[in-house]
């Protein structure tokens, strides 16, 4: 018997290639959002909301995550320039994106003819926040409806967002849902976090946060052109 | 749900099996006995789900057969405020010295292949 020190980050494989697939994405100018959020918070929703504000002046492509179906794809394919299915392995449902998906889905996608690609990751607030996929940012979406104890219950996928987009704000009449301390717990697990208030039925909030979306694509692009 | 929270374990089962295989293949073992893996309470990762998955992914391996070994090191929540730091109780992550709600995660996380025994 013989043993054998190894220590070796497990999640290392998917890391490297999220890293190659967020060198591709750099090298065709593509700004890259990861859309996570609990099932029905709303992911499909802002993709169509974004597409439809900003189609006319940036080109989208969309993967969709939702294994399950090809509902959301349907959905949102006479909005964007792209939109493309990820399928997994044959074996069985996937509860979240892993960068290799992404990354045959790249394959398949215009990248040169983009500037934005939002991937809708597949609806759970655990398993996708351990992957990272290459992308730029990382967005939870959160509805009013699913109450604002989840940055508490699920701290680590709020610990990692760079944006929080609260959605459904139509049901505030409705709901117990207390927006400061909902904002409060996640600045507390990240005080980097951004916040957006949105309804995507109404599309209230929905300007703010694409103005907001285009002007970091536009400091990314030349932050890019520096570093070049 | 129980259905869909499977797979992320079996991309994890693979990758371990794969980090395992080159490591017993370098110090050119026949048979991979036990597995020392260390997943953090943070992790995401459910042992048992692990063990599943490896026994299937693993048969006709030299890794077949081996023991999974797992070290769950607790949630280690730093104050940003007062340094202190706590495991949390429930999912409510308050300071219990100053009660500041603003904290980060210092340890956990971890999800790594320890070591492995070969013979
Ligand atoms: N009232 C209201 N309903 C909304 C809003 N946004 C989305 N919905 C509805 O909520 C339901 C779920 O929205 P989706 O956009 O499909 O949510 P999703 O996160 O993509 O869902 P999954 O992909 O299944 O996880 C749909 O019936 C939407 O019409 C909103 O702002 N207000
Ligand atoms: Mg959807
Ligand atoms: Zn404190």
């Amino acid at each position: 018997m013989k043993k054998i020190e190894v220590v070796q980050n497990i999640l290392e494989a998917n890391d490297s290639i999220a890293a190659q697939n967020r060198e591709l994405l750099e090298a065709n100018g593509v700004f890259a959002l990861n859309i996570m959020s609990a099932p029905g918070a709303g992911k499909t929703s802002l993709i169509l909301r974004t597409a439809a504000e900003l189609k006319d002046r940036l080109r989208i492509g969309v993967i969709e995550g939702d294994v399950a179906s090809t509902l959301d794809s349907e959905r949102v394919q006479n909005e964007v320039t792209a939109v493309v299915q990820v399928t997994t392995r044959d074996a069985s449902e996937s509860c979240a994106l892993i960068a290799n998906m992404v990354a045959h889905a790249l394959k398949r996608l215009p990248l040169e003819q983009m500037d934005l690609l939002l991937i809708e990751n597949v609806g759970n607030l655990i398993c996708p926040s351990e992957f990272a996929l290459g992308e730029h940012m990382r967005v939870v979406v959160s509805s009013l409806p699913e109450g604002d104890d989840k940055p508490t219950k699920y701290p680590i996928i709020f610990s990692d967002a760079s944006v929080v987009v609260i959605n459904k704000l139509d049901f505030l009449p409705y709901v117990d849902f207390d927006i400061p301390s909902f904002q409060k717990a996640v600045l507390g697990l990240n005080p980097r976090a951004k916040f957006f208030q949105v309804s995507c039925k109404t599309g209230a909030g929905i300007k703010d946060w694409c103005a907001w979306l285009e002007r970091e694509l536009s400091s990314h692009k030349s932050h890019q052109k520096i570093m070049k | 749900m129980a259905s869909r929270v499977r797979m992320h374990e079996f991309g994890i089962t693979e990758s371990i099996i794969n980090i395992v295989l080159d490591k017993a293949k370098e110090a050119e073992a026949n048979r991979v006995t036990k597995i020392s893996l260390v997943a953090g309470e943070l992790s995401g990762f459910v042992p048992d789900c692990i063990q599943f998955y490896f026994e299937f992914l693993s048969k006709g391996s030299p890794a077949e057969g081996a023991t999974l070994h797992f070290e769950s090191p607790p949630a280690q929540i730093r104050c940003r405020d007062c340094s202190t730091v706590f495991h949390p109780q429930d999912t409510v992550w308050t300071c219990p010295s100053c009660q500041s709600e603003s904290v980060e995660i210092e340890g956990g996380r971890e999800l790594y292949v320890k070591s492995i025994e070969v013979e």
